[in-house]
């Protein structure tokens, strides 16, 4: 995962409510095996409507409760391909914004009016370290849990980070595992 | 501490939700959570795998994880991957099966008596329990909730991470108790009662929440109806649904290949919310004012009743979703008329839905010029359904009967809904393209879909029979 400091530059703007990941990219594009690749799509039905700008600027605005619906991790790989380094909105959908933490995609969440200043200002930057977006004319804090900033702006490996606990883990399924089911004793069928 | 409904503090006390005894149970370490079983499919695991491979890891625990295609199967009756005419479909789906056999994860796959929509296939072979943790790459892994499990959809990266080390990083979500008083009345169904209650919260009502359903109604369901409840969850923005397990649960657990013998029942029966426990957010819905829902919008929030006309805009997310659905407030929802019917999906495919709609479709036609398909959800759902008869009774009523697969819920598979056509659909998202680029879907029970082929518009089912 690419490590996540600061990031700064235009915004581009996408003044909706519950965008689902259906629209940021459309499930006849889910089919590939591959990871990358997914920006030329990012929302292929919407891109098609007459005055659509939205430019591969760093940062993307938009509305609360962005990205719900599906668990499709492709929806931020195509924001993220795309040319989006973070996303300012009022609110995020759970898994999301989970999978947005785990490629690097920093989702921010500020005040409804405060999203509709950075909308106005044009531009953005957003400090992570300090958890701080400042745009001309004015600022705000925001938060994000300690350990996922940690990892964010180390850029580490979420793998690697927990098989650091794998003495616990290891004591966990001797200990205190429930007993089954057992899947691989199934009936082949 | 949490603020109850009345708006006291709940005193200091011991007692516990059943979602914390679960989460409990399930913590390796601070913000590490064991996951006891893994779904896999087809869409959402390619790039996991890969990854592994790349790492040199191998999967921890193929005995706790079970794999089958769903998304992009064809409901066509093709017995192989090979018979798949969409390429990237057909490669998706023998990816999945050349890893599991790399990675020795059981798989049921296109072709196998047992592969069928994996929210469903869980349920089926007992390996859904309750009380335990359920992680899926899939939204709507929320569904297994219904058993008293901690279930919930997680994406790519996250299967990579439970496939390599059999647990997740979690930090605990906000708990909430949405709970119903009352009873359901003649012709409401589960659906209806979860459409209802996301109308009533919101689509991000549920965001950072995990969510038990309680309450008289709740406990009067069947297993099929609660699975409906918490596989819809999702849609109020909720991270997981639970609903305590009772002897409806045990029973319909007892005596599936992969339970336990004897059921654990005097584990299972501390599974629930004690007394006092405290929750971050309470709802109270009276399940008798419930009248059947129908959605008229692009989010599972715009619903009504059927009784009811489409609604004036109240945002400019209203004029948008109304300008898709090409609607005019004030129209009768009974007015609305179809062009296909979808019985399906994850959230309504089982077999006493397919037993609801098959009771409403006996003995009659489907409306000249509509599509209206039957799609179950697992290969065992479908062949209960033809030992019952009811693919006779839906076939002699002009329903295409297939054969297992997500389907028309999201258009990943041949079964498509045309630019522009309006759909009746028994799944769970109406979002702009979900069941076809600039097609129009309107979600309701199964009921109410069966009745809605019959006539070609929505009828009140409570008036129609």
């Amino acid at each position: 995962m690419r490590a996540v400091t600061v990031i700064e530059g235009a915004i581009s703007a996408l003044p909706r409510h519950d965008v689902d990941t259906d629209q940021i990219i459309p499930k006849q594009f889910l089919k590939r095996v591959e990871r990358s690749g997914f920006g030329e799509f990012l929302f292929h039905d919407w891109s098609k409507e007459p005055g659509w700008d939205l430019p591969p600027n760093p940062i993307l605005v938009t509305g609360r409760n962005f990205g719900c619906g599906s668990s499709r991790e492709h929806a931020p790989w195509a924001l993220e391909d795309y040319g989006f380094r973070a996303i300012i909105a009022p609110s995020f959908a759970d898994i999301f914004h989970s999978n947005c933490c785990k490629i690097g995609l920093l989702p921010v969440a500020l005040e409804p009016h405060e999203v509709e200043e950075v909308m106005r200002a044009g531009e953005a930057r957003i400090d992570l370290h300090q958890q701080r977006v400042t745009w001309p004319g004015g600022q705000a804090s925001f938060e994000i849990h300690g350990e996922t900033k940690r990892r964010l702006i180390g850029g580490l490996d979420d793998i690697g980070v927990t098989l650091q606990e794998a003495e616990a883990i290891e004591r966990y399924e001797a200990e205190r595992e429930r007993v089954g089911p057992v899947t691989t004793e199934l009936g082949a069928a | 501490m949490a603020k109850t409904l009345n708006g006291e503090r709940a005193a200091a006390t011991s007692a516990r939700s059943l979602f914390d005894k679960i989460w409990e149970a399930h913590e390796v370490s601070d913000g590490i959570l064991y996951v006891d079983l893994h779904l896999v499919h087809e869409v959402t695991s390619p790039q996991a795998f890969e990854s592994l491979r790349i790492a040199g890891r191998p999967a921890r625990r193929p005995d706790r994880t079970l794999a089958t295609a769903d998304h992009n199967v064809p409901t066509d009756g093709s017995t192989t991957a090979r018979q798949i005419r969409d390429q990237l479909s057909r490669v998706q789906v023998e990816t999945l099966e050349r890893n599991c056999a790399e990675f020795a994860v059981p798989l049921y796959s296109i072709g196998s008596a047992r592969q069928g929509i994996v929210h469903v296939i869980g349920p089926e072979l007992g390996v859904t329990q309750p009380g335990m943790t359920i992680v899926c790459g899939d939204s709507h892994t929320s569904t297994h909730g219904a058993f008293g499990a901690l279930a919930f959809g997680i994406g790519t990266s996250e299967v990579e991470h439970v496939l390599a080390t059999q647990t997740l990083q979690q930090r605990k979500p906000k708990s909430m108790r949405v709970r119903y008083e009352g009873e359901l009345g003649y012709g409401v169904t589960a659906k209806d009662l979860i459409l209802g209650t996301i109308g009533r919260v919101g689509v991000d009502g549920g965001v950072g929440h995990v969510i038990e359903y309680a309450g008289p109604p709740i406990e009067r369901l069947s297993m099929e109806g609660r699975m409906t409840v918490c596989n819809m969850t999702i849609e109020g923005g909720g991270r997981a649904g639970m609903i305590a397990p009772d002897d409806t649960t045990f029973e319909w657990v007892d005596g599936r290949e992969a339970a336990p013998e004897p059921l654990p029942l005097d584990a299972w029966r501390e599974l629930h919310t004690d007394d006092g426990a405290p929750f971050d957010k309470e709802v109270l819905i009276d399940a008798s004012a419930l009248s059947p829902q129908v959605t008229w919008g692009t989010t599972p929030g715009m619903v009504v009743d059927v009784t009811s006309e489409v609604p004036e805009p109240r945002s400019e997310g209203d004029t948008r979703a109304l300008e898709y659905m090409e609607l005019e407030p004030g129209t009768a929802i009974s007015e609305i008329r179809l062009d296909r019917v979808f019985i399906g999906s994850c959230t309504n495919s089982r077999i006493g839905d397919l037993r609801e709609a098959a009771e409403v479709v006996r003995g009659r036609r489907v409306a000249a010029g509509l599509d209206a398909m039957v799609v179950p959800g697992s290969q065992q759902v479908k062949a209960q359904a033809e030992a019952e008869g009811l693919h006779e009774v839906f076939r002699a009523a002009g329903f295409d009967w297939r054969s297992a697969g997500c389907s028309m819920c999201l258009g990943m598979n041949p079964d498509i809904a045309a630019p522009g056509e309006r759909v009746a659909s028994t799944s769970n998202r109406n979002f702009e393209g979900r069941q076809g680029r600039g097609a129009r879907s309107h979600l309701v029970s199964p009921r109410m879909a069966a009745a809605a082929a019959i006539e070609g518009h929505f009828v009140d089912i409570r008036e129609w029979e």
